[in-house]
C-alpha cells in the first residue's frame, strides 16, 4: 500500500498543527462557533447529540495492521473503547473531547493517517472498490488513482469552499461494489476501443432528498488528463452550483438543470483550455505511486485444496461462512475474507478496540498485514490462503467477528441515526438490531438469499436507503419516530432507486412490516435462485403493498 | 407548554440544561422550567453570556411536558439527549468479556 | 483601513466609490460592475486608475473585454463559505491572462488566505475585527503543496521528480 514520503509526512504534520492552532483560536475567542464550524468540519469534527464526533479518513478503504492498532489505541484512550465504520470507508469516534482532538490527530499522523476532508463542503475522502487489486477481472488497480486523487484533492486552494460536499468513488470492474453512480463523480476505469486505459466519468449522482443516478458525462478520459478533467468539472460546479438553497446545492442538481449534455459541454470547454497545462500527469508520478500497490509476495498454491473442501463439508457453519463471507481472489489458492461487523443484535459497523487489535493480528498472520474497510460497513482481509481459512474463521469466531451474513438480510447498512446524530429524525441502529434479531436463524438467512437492507435516520440518506433492495427511512412525526419503506433499490451495476411502499410505520410496527415483505417475496419468487430484487422487478410493488398493509390492519384489529 | 434552555459544553459537547440559579447542569432534572414564553426568552438571552465566554455552544429552547413522573422532553431527540447516551445497550466495555463468557459455555 | 499583501499591511491607495457618488479627482477608484458598464467610456478617459468590484454572482467573464482598462478587480466574499471567487481569480489569471491587481474583500478569513494567494489573489481587505498579524502567520502554516496553480509555489510532485526550477531545501 501507499507510504508517505517526506512531502506527505510534512504536509500531514503541518495540517495537524494548523488544526491545533484553530482549536486554540476557538478557545481564545478569536474564532466564533460560526467561523470555527466549517473549519472543524473540514477536519472531520462534528458536534453531535451527546459529544463531538471525529471522522478519520481511510483513503480508498485501505489500512495496514499498524494503523488498525492505532485506531484501537485512540478508541481506548480518547473514546469509549469502540469505533464505527461508515459507508464511506471511514471510521468515526463518537465521544472525543474538542481539546483532545489535536493530540488524536498527532497520533494518526504518526501512522500516516488524518481526518482531512472527511466532512465539510469540499472534496471528501475518495472511496474505491474494496476488492481492488484482488478481483481477477479488474482493468487496473483503482487504488493507484485513489491515491492520485487524494493528493490532488487535499486542501485544494480553489475547491475547499464548494457549494456543498463532493464525493468521488472509483471502480475498475463491471461489477460495482462501491455504489459508483450514487457519487458526485463516479470514475470507472475502462479500456477504450484502441485498448487504452482511461476513465468513464459518471457525474452528478447522489442520494439525499433528490436521489439521482449519475449519468455518463464523458465515456473516456485519458489517464494523463484525469486531473485536468476533474479540475474542469469542479470549476464549472464551483462557479455555477446553487448556493441559495442547501438542498439544491449538490452537483447533481446543476447537472439535471443544465442537462448532462450541456453540463458536459461546459466542462469540455473549460477542460480544452487546461488539459495541456501543469495538470497533465507525468508518467513518472503514476509509476512511483503504482509501485506501492505492487502485489504482495503471493505463494504459488494449488487452486484446489482438498482439506479445505473437506472442512467446508464437515463443518456446516464454516461452510456457510465461506459461502457468504469470502470472495474469489485473482491468485490461485487465495480468497478475500469479509469480516462481518454485523453480529446479530449489535450496531452495524461498530467494532471494539479489542476486536480491532485482533483484526490487526490476523491481518499480520494471514493477509500480508492488510485490512480494508468496505462501503457496506464491514472489514476485509484481502489475501488469505485457503488453507488458512478454517483457523482464521475460528479466531474470528472467538471475538464475535464471524457472522456468516455478508450480502444477506442482516448485513444491514445503518447510519448512526438519532442515537448519535444531530441531523437524524429517527433511530436507525435499534431498528437494525431488531431486524437482525428477527432474522437471526442462519438457515432462514440462507433461504432468503441475497438481500440488501439499508436504513437511514433522515433524508440525508447516509444509510443509503434509496439504493437498498429494501430501504428504511426514519421520519419525524411531531417528535415521534416513523419509518418509510422503499423497495427495489440497488447500488450495484444494476443500479435503481427504490419506490415508496406506502404510509410510514411506527417504531414498533417496522420489523413486522419488513417480515411481511420477506414472506411475500418467498411466496412470490419463482424458485430459490430468484433474488428478492429480481422478484420485485418482475412483480412490482403492488403485491407487497397489499400484503404489508393488509397484515398491519389485521394485527391492529386483533390487538383491539 | 413548558420550556427549558439547553446547550452543549464547548469542550466536551455534553448536553446541558439551564438551571434556576442561572448556571448549567448536565442533569435534565436540574433544568429550570418556564411556563411562559417571556420567561423562556429571558433565560435564553441570559444564557448567551456563556456563549460569549466560550463555555457553551448553541443554546436553544426545548418543549417539556410534565406528568406524574416529572418533566420530560416532548421529542424523541431531546429525550435521547437528556439521557446522555444511545438508547440501545452499547456495553462496549464488557462486550469482549461477554463474548468470551459465551464461548466458554 | 489597511490591505494585506503577502501578509504585510499596506496603506490602501484605492477609494471605493458608491454608484451615485462623484468620482474623487485624481484618486484610484473602485466602482461596481453596474457603474463600470454604465459609464465605461467616461471612466476609461480618467487620468487615474480604475478598478471594478464584482459580487460573488458576477463572473469576471462579464469584464473580459475591459481588462486592459482595469488596474484592479476586486472579488467579493459575501460569506466566507461562498467560494466562487476562488474560481473567479483563477479564471482571471489563467484563462483571461489578467496581470493587474486582484483583491479580495468581504468576509475574508485568515484560514482562507493562503488559498487566495494560491488562486492568484494579490491583496485582501481583512475584516476590521480580525487580528491582522494572524494573516501573516497563516502563510507560514504550510510548506508542501499538492496542486499546481500559477502562483509559483512548487508542488510536491515536481519536487519529487526533480522538475522544480529552483529546488527548495
Amino acid at each position: 500500500m501507499y507510504r508517505y514520503d517526506q512531502f506527505d509526512a510534512t504536509f500531514v504534520r503541518e495540517r495537524t498543527e494548523q488544526f491545533r492552532g484553530q482549536v486554540v483560536r476557538r478557545l481564545a475567542g478569536e474564532l466564533t462557533e460560526e467561523e470555527f464550524r466549517p473549519l472543524r468540519l473540514k477536519n472531520g469534527l462534528y458536534l453531535q447529540l451527546h459529544a463531538y464526533m471525529l471522522r478519520v479518513a481511510i483513503p480508498y478503504g485501505e489500512l495496514n495492521s499498524k494503523q488498525m492498532r492505532k485506531l484501537a489505541f485512540i478508541a481506548r484512550r480518547y473514546d469509549k473503547g469502540y469505533g464505527h465504520f461508515t459507508t464511506r470507508q471511514n471510521i468515526q469516534y463518537n465521544w472525543p473531547r474538542l481539546d483532545d482532538v489535536p493530540d488524536i490527530l498527532k497520533h494518526l499522523a504518526d501512522v500516516e493517517m488524518h481526518a482531512i476532508q472527511t466532512s465539510g463542503n469540499c472534496i471528501r475522502n475518495v472511496t474505491a472498490d474494496h476488492l481492488a487489486g484482488v478481483a481477477a477481472d479488474e482493468v487496473e488497480d483503482p487504488r493507484v488513482w485513489g491515491e492520485i486523487i487524494r493528493q490532488w484533492s487535499t486542501l485544494h486552494p480553489e475547491f475547499s469552499y464548494l457549494p456543498r460536499k463532493f464525493k468521488i468513488a472509483l471502480i475498475a470492474t463491471d461489477q460495482d461494489r462501491a455504489a459508483l453512480r450514487t457519487h458526485d463523480i463516479g470514475l470507472k476505469i475502462v479500456r477504450n476501443e484502441a485498448g487504452e486505459v482511461g476513465f468513464a466519468f459518471y457525474t452528478g449522482g447522489g442520494q439525499g432528498r433528490t436521489p439521482i443516478i449519475g449519468p455518463l458525462v464523458k465515456a473516456f478520459v485519458k489517464k494523463e488528463d484525469l486531473l485536468s478533467y476533474l479540475d474542469a468539472t469542479l470549476r464549472v460546479y464551483n462557479m455555477h452550483g446553487r448556493r441559495d438553497n442547501i438542498y439544491k446545492a449538490r452537483i447533481k442538481i446543476l447537472v439535471q438543470a443544465l442537462g448532462p449534455e450541456e453540463f458536459g459541454r461546459q466542462v469540455e470547454e473549460e477542460w480544452l483550455r487546461i488539459k495541456d497545462s501543469v495538470l497533465k500527469l507525468p508518467d513518472a508520478e503514476v509509476a512511483r505511486i503504482r509501485a506501492y500497490f505492487a502485489d504482495p509476495d503471493y505463494e504459488k498454491l494449488p487452486a484446489f485444496w482438498p482439506e479445505f473442501e473437506a472442512q467446508k463439508k464437515n463443518d456446516a457453519e464454516f461452510g456457510r461462512w465461506v459461502r457468504a463471507n469470502t470472495d474469489p481472489h485473482k491468485i490461485d489458492g487465495y480468497a478475500a475474507v469479509t469480516i462481518s461487523l454485523k453480529p446479530v443484535g449489535m450496531a452495524p459497523g461498530d467494532i471494539t478496540a479489542d476486536q480491532m487489535d485482533v483484526v490487526a493480528d490476523l491481518a499480520d498472520e494471514y493477509s500480508f498485514g492488510e485490512v480494508r474497510a468496505t462501503h457496506r460497513q464491514n472489514l476485509l482481509l484481502p489475501h488469505v490462503r485457503k488453507q488458512d481459512l478454517y483457523h482464521l474463521w475460528q479466531r474470528l469466531k472467538a471475538v464475535k467477528l464471524a457472522e456468516p451474513n455478508i450480502g444477506l438480510i442482516s448485513d444491514i447498512i445503518a447510519c448512526p441515526g438519532l442515537d448519535y446524530c444531530n441531523l437524524a429524525n429517527a433511530r436507525s441502529i435499534p431498528v437494525a438490531q431488531r431486524i437482525s434479531r428477527r432474522f437471526s436463524d442462519p438457515k432462514r438467512l440462507a433461504e432468503i438469499g441475497e438481500l440488501r437492507l439499508n436504513i437511514s435516520g433522515c433524508i440525508n440518506a447516509c444509510g443509503h436507503h434509496h439504493v437498498g433492495h429494501i430501504g428504511i427511512l426514519g421520519v419525524d412525526k411531531k417528535g415521534d419516530e416513523f419509518y418509510q419503506v422503499t423497495l427495489g433499490g440497488s447500488s450495484a451495476e444494476d443500479i435503481s432507486i427504490g419506490k415508496i411502499l406506502g404510509p410510514a410505520f411506527s417504531y414498533d410496527d417496522i420489523t413486522d412490516a419488513i417480515e411481511t415483505v420477506i414472506d411475500t417475496y418467498i411466496g412470490l419468487r419463482n424458485d430459490a435462485s430468484e433474488r428478492f430484487i429480481d422478484t420485485y422487478r418482475r412483480v412490482g410493488i403492488e403485491p407487497f403493498k397489499e400484503k404489508v398493509y393488509g397484515s398491519l390492519k389485521e394485527r391492529r384489529s386483533a390487538a383491539e | 407548554m413548558n420550556q427549558m434552555v439547553t446547550a452543549q459544553w464547548l469542550l466536551g459537547g455534553e448536553s446541558i440544561y439551564w438551571t434556576s440559579a442561572g448556571k448549567w447542569s448536565e442533569s435534565f432534572a436540574d433544568g429550570a422550567l418556564f411556563a411562559d414564553q417571556a420567561g423562556a426568552d429571558a433565560a435564553l438571552a441570559a444564557s448567551q453570556e456563556f456563549v460569549k465566554q466560550r463555555v457553551v455552544v448553541g443554546p436553544y429552547l426545548i418543549e417539556v411536558e410534565v406528568d406524574s413522573e416529572g418533566p420530560k422532553p416532548t421529542s424523541a431527540r431531546e429525550r435521547i439527549r437528556a439521557a446522555h447516551n444511545a438508547t440501545f445497550d452499547i456495553d462496549h466495555g464488557s462486550w469482549t468479556a461477554r463474548i468470551s463468557d459465551s464461548i466458554s459455555d | 483601513m489597511v490591505v494585506l499583501k503577502n501578509g504585510v499591511p499596506q496603506p490602501n491607495e484605492w477609494v471605493r466609490v458608491a454608484d451615485d457618488a462623484t468620482l474623487p479627482e485624481g484618486a484610484k477608484v473602485i466602482v461596481s460592475l453596474e457603474r463600470w458598464q454604465a459609464e465605461r467610456e467616461t471612466l476609461r478617459q480618467r487620468n487615474a486608475a480604475v478598478g471594478v468590484s464584482l459580487k460573488s454572482d458576477q463572473s469576471p467573464l462579464l469584464v473580459k473585454d475591459d481588462l486592459d482598462h482595469l488596474s484592479l478587480v476586486a472579488l467579493e466574499f459575501p460569506k466566507f463559505t461562498d467560494g466562487r471567487a476562488f474560481s473567479y481569480a483563477r479564471v482571471l489569471r489563467d484563462r483571461l491572462g489578467y496581470r493587474g491587481e486582484i483583491r479580495a474583500f468581504g468576509q475574508v478569513l485568515r484560514d482562507q488566505y493562503l488559498f487566495m494567494l494560491r488562486c492568484g489573489i494579490d491583496t485582501i481587505e481583512p475584516p476590521a475585527e480580525k487580528r491582522v498579524e494572524g494573516y501573516a502567520e497563516a502563510l507560514k502554516e504550510f510548506s508542501v503543496f499538492y496542486q499546481p496553480t500559477n502562483d509559483h509555489r512548487e508542488t510536491a510532485l515536481r519536487l519529487r521528480h526533480g522538475l522544480a526550477e529552483s529546488v527548495a531545501a
